[in-house]
């Protein structure tokens, strides 16, 4: 696996998700400045990762979304190439056009920062192979809008498509308004393009790797990309 | 020399001396200095450079006798951080710092300004910051201003620490009266350099160019450091404007340009610019090297149009630098700045004359002696009276209100001892992806790097101890930390003292200082935890009310396996459960006395620094050894509250045994006997772990057994783990959202 980590001024979680990925792939991922205008030459995953981008300080994603970076990544993603959008990664490839929908502030207004539940929604895509249909998993949350929205006809689709692949849930897989943490329309953590090839979720499995560390249940994300691109290659 | 005044500069009035918090002795000082009239400009610098925020001029002769060395420092008090060697050519730079009077005026842009201002000192040393904690101290929750300090101040720390990058790990959090007017935002951070590479604020080197960096000088937080330097009054909120506002995204990229352009090898001398801004960070660094330096204001990056030189002097923006660059590595330095989009201007250079030149326009705004203006600031020995000697509080003469278990119900949850988690939810504690311990146990725990060492980081004081007894409560404040870091397996290495006081012109105040500061230096002498930074934060004070004596405490320990860590959750059920430490039920000053009896007096629990260091060396070798599978240090709300503590983490409940007939049951379970901690181990390792103990004249009793879903305690009403957990948690959130 060959990743490309973009980086955006303002982006903080860029190391974490390096370490994640040469964890479980065995392989340094590049990291790519957002002013470059194209990604290293056979990269067959491009990471959007968390932090405040610009400061956040216009609607989040907005500015890096329109980076010249970005051109590549549609272009990438236009042929079939895999990206991964984790918090202010989501939110700009929201922004972006890539995904549908946004991410507002939290429905309480705070910053929340703690583990959460997640179901696995399907397991037959390259984002969540490692794991099984309806296993829950527990990975972090930080952010302050994470609350994802879109108007009914996308989430319907959303829906109607299973593109839905992760969403929060209570440590035994229900679903419900007390373990929706931040309001998200259909408790909506994770989703993917219409081509299944851009995921973009609010959580951050790569702070959940390590066994040192004492949860593993980030990994599954990661190994399972890993074995979609050893078997296409 | 007679100078001419500069025509768009106010003339000196006895009352523009006064407004800028200089007395008239202090004014008398520098008209000899100078011999003759100042500048509205040079008025400004002193004032900048000479006030106590500054200057420490009511502090520095007593913090003389603070113990800063030991073998692993590698820099001491006086720099921008403390730094100390952790091995494999690893160095830890960490302070800790108030901004206390701006988050009380502004919550929001006075907590994130303190959260900037402390990571910037760490990060000039040349350290990625990788951890922040803190200490707040709110006034009493049913005071009309509190929910709304807690809600910005949290909410700014937050913020700040968010956007940035770095895990905020720990902290505490209280509430009193006394802080009503006068809350306390201390702030700590902690990075991580190569022990070869710290970079220092003493410039070298003549006609060396000095450039600025960051963001631009705007007209923000002007005099921010003199309001810091008195008293608040009813107008206080006036001063609103002298509060600066804080922006975290410029300041990541400050961080990001630094470490580049260090690892580069373009610095000479690096200082961040701070309390006084511009004045204070070219004082220092010229001064510091022996050398002068001549500022042209006319090329200094400003937000705005029109600045005179005495704004430009006095502004307090934020996430700005000044450096002494490497001639030969300015167009490498410039590309990196401007690569982040930050400014960098060549501002200066430094000369052989020992003297601050400001040019602007063309005129000389300010020509002094840099030594006399950095280190001749006025000197005081303040008078200072003891704090009277309260009696002992004897546990027979206190009647228990309540039964035992109420009373645990009670206290576990009352604004001191309750969770609070609603606080630290609100910052990311999990960023970077080394965070071993989370917020709410003994200290936290952060991996280094890829590991395999661990840093034990943690933040203490009691600050009724100090107000009672501030030499006990001096020493109390160390050893807490010491104990904290202990408890988890950490070897502890130094601490940074965030000193918080009323008005030192007041003699009893002063007092409580010069009492905290010998406990805190014996403490530290006794348990070679050695003082390499900190601040010092007076004229705490409201319409003549001062706050309680707090000398926050920011300790720092090192794990050489963090994956041996010891955390407070009962790990299994059937573990004994043993009591480590001597126990005579001492309820003065405790919390049960104050919060279950409504009796807040008498003397606080006296410190045996020897039997500290006996039983914490004992701990951290069971711990070590393997033999400790849960480990709590006992503090305040006494042994009790401590294994509801553990049950609560885990979900685990305990079977006690009645109290010793010795000591009345309410003495034993909430007393604050200090140096104690419980310890649970497996059954087989029982007699083992007797025996050693005895050996080394540790008292150790077996209290009682983990299991269970209740707290239940022979002939008591058992309280079930689930309870305790809910009244815990519940306080502060149903606080936050006005119930109750």
């Amino acid at each position: 696996m060959k990743s490309a980590i973009l980086v955006f001024p303002g982006i903080n979680r860029e190391r974490d998700m390096a370490r994640a990925l040469r964890l479980v792939s065995g392989r340094q991922p590049a990291m790519v400045w957002h002013a470059e205008t194209s990604l290293p030459e056979g990269t067959d995953l491009v990471v959007v990762p968390g932090g405040f981008s610009y400061g956040d300080y216009l609607r989040c994603g907005a500015i890096a979304a329109r980076a010249p970076v970005m051109d590549a990544v549609r272009a990438f993603a236009s042929r079939g190439g895999l990206v991964l959008g984790v918090c202010n990664g989501f939110q700009i490839l929201c922004e972006s056009g890539l995904l549908p929908g946004i991410l507002m502030r939290n429905a309480r207004l705070k910053f929340i920062c703690h583990d959460v539940h997640l179901r696995v929604e399907r397991s037959d895509t390259p984002f969540t192979r490692g794991y099984n249909a309806g296993q829950v998993i527990r990975v972090p949350v930080a952010h302050g809008e994470g609350n994802y929205a879109a108007d009914e006809e996308t989430v319907r689709r959303l829906e109607g498509e299973g593109r839905v692949l992760y969403r929060y849930c209570s440590p035994s897989g229900e679903i419900g308004d007390t373990h929706n943490i931040n309001g998200a329309a259909q408790s909506i953590a994770g989703i993917i393009n219409e081509r299944g090839n851009v995921l973009g979720m609010m959580p951050h499995p790569e702070n959940h790797v390590e066994d040192v560390m004492g949860c593993t249940d980030g990994r599954g994300l990661f190994a399972g990309l890993v074995a979609h691109l050893e078997r296409a290659a | 020399m007679n100078k001419p005044l500069r025509s768009n500069e106010p003339s000196i009035t006895p009352e523009l001396v006064v407004s800028h918090g200089l007395k008239p002795d202090e004014y008398e000082r520098i008209l000899e200095l100078l011999g003759r009239t100042p500048t509205f400009t040079e008025l400004g610098i002193f004032s900048a450079m000479w006030n106590e925020h500054c200057s420490y001029k009511s502090s520095r002769v007593h913090l003389r006798g603070l113990p800063t060395k030991a073998p692993w420092v590698i820099q001491g008090p006086g720099e921008n951080a403390g730094v100390i060697d952790i091995g494999d050519g690893q160095a830890v730079v960490f302070k800790m710092e108030s901004h206390n009077h701006p988050s009380y005026i502004e919550p929001y842009q006075g907590a994130t300004t303190g959260v900037g201002g402390i990571l910037r000192d760490v990060f000039t040393m040349g350290a990625r910051p990788i951890a922040c904690l803190n200490a707040l101290s709110f006034g009493d929750p049913s005071h009309p201003k509190t929910r709304h300090l807690v809600s910005g101040v949290v909410a700014g720390v937050g913020g700040y620490g968010n956007s940035f990058g770095v895990p905020t790990v720990g902290g505490q959090v209280r509430f009193h009266t006394r802080y009503d007017g006068n809350i306390l935002v201390n702030a700590m951070a902690v990075g991580l350099a190569d022990a070869d590479k710290i970079f220092y604020a003493a410039a070298s080197g003549v006609n060396m160019p000095i450039v600025y960096l960051g963001s631009k000088t705007g007209r923000d937080g002007i005099h921010g450091a003199t309001m810091a330097s008195a008293e608040f009054d009813d107008d206080s909120e006036e001063k609103r404007p002298t509060v600066q506002v804080g922006d975290p995204f410029a300041e990541k990229l400050l961080l990001e340009a630094c470490l580049e352009i260090m690892a580069k090898g373009c610095v000479v001398a690096i200082q961040d610019m701070g309390a006084a801004g511009l004045t204070c960070s070219a004082v220092e660094m010229g001064a510091k090297g022996d050398l002068g330096v001549d500022l042209d204001l006319d090329s200094v990056p400003t937000r705005e149009t029109g600045m005179s030189a005495y704004e430009m002097m006095l502004s307090e923006s934020q996430e700005r630098m000044l450096m002494v660059l490497k001639p030969e590595k300015e167009k490498e330095a410039e590309a990196i700045f401007r690569k982040w989009g930050l400014d960098f201007a060549i501002v200066g250079t430094t000369t052989p004359s020992k003297r601050f030149v400001v040019k602007h326009g063309g005129d000389v705004m300010a020509d002094l002696p840099i030594k006399e203006l950095e280190s001749e600031a006025p000197l005081y020995d303040r008078p200072h009276v003891p704090s009277p000697q309260l009696p002992v509080v004897h546990a027979r003469d206190v009647a228990p209100p309540l039964p035992v278990t109420d009373a645990l119900e009670k206290l576990i949850a009352t604004p001191e001892l309750c969770s609070k988690r609603w606080v630290w939810e609100q910052y990311d504690h999990v960023i970077g992806g080394n965070t071993v311990q989370r917020p709410g146990g003994d200290a936290a725990v952060v991996r280094v790097l890829d590991g395999p060492k661990g840093l034990a980081l943690t933040v203490d004081v009691t600050p009724r101890y100090c107000e009672a007894d501030p030499y006990q409560g001096g020493k109390q404040a160390v050893a807490e930390a010491w104990r904290n870091i202990t408890a988890v397996g950490g070897r502890p290495l130094a601490i940074t003292d965030n000193l918080n006081f009323g008005n030192p012109e007041r003699p009893e105040n002063m007092g409580q200082f010069v009492g905290c500061l010998k406990g805190i230096s014996e403490a530290c002498t006794a348990l070679d935890f050695p003082v390499v930074s900190g601040n010092v934060s007076l004229y705490n004070e409201t319409n003549g009310r001062g706050i309680l004596p707090t000398p926050s405490i920011g300790g720092v320990g090192l794990l050489d396996d963090f994956t041996k860590s010891a955390s407070l959750a009962f790990k299994a059920e059937g573990h004994p459960i043993l009591l480590i430490g001597e126990t005579q039920g001492w309820l003065g000053q405790s919390v049960y006395l104050r919060d279950v009896c409504g009796r807040e007096e008498g003397a606080p629990p006296p410190v045996d620094l020897v039997a500290e260091r006996r039983n914490g060396d004992v701990v951290r070798g069971m711990i070590h050894a393997g033999t400790a599978t849960a480990v709590h240090d006992v503090s305040d709300g006494g042994l009790l509250v401590a294994l509801a503590e553990m049950a609560m983490a885990s979900g685990i409940g305990a079977v006690l045994d009645a109290a010793p007939e010795a000591i009345v049951p309410h003495a034993w379970w909430f007393g604050e006997d200090q140096a104690r901690y419980i310890v649970t181990v497996h059954e087989n390792d029982l007699l083992s772990v007797f025996t050693k103990l005895r050996a080394v004249g540790v008292p150790c009793v077996q209290i009682g057994l983990t299991g269970g879903r209740e707290i239940a305690i022979a002939a008591e009403r058992a309280v079930a783990v689930k309870a305790l957990q809910h009244g815990f948690e519940s306080w502060l959130p149903d606080y936050m959202a006005g119930k109750g």
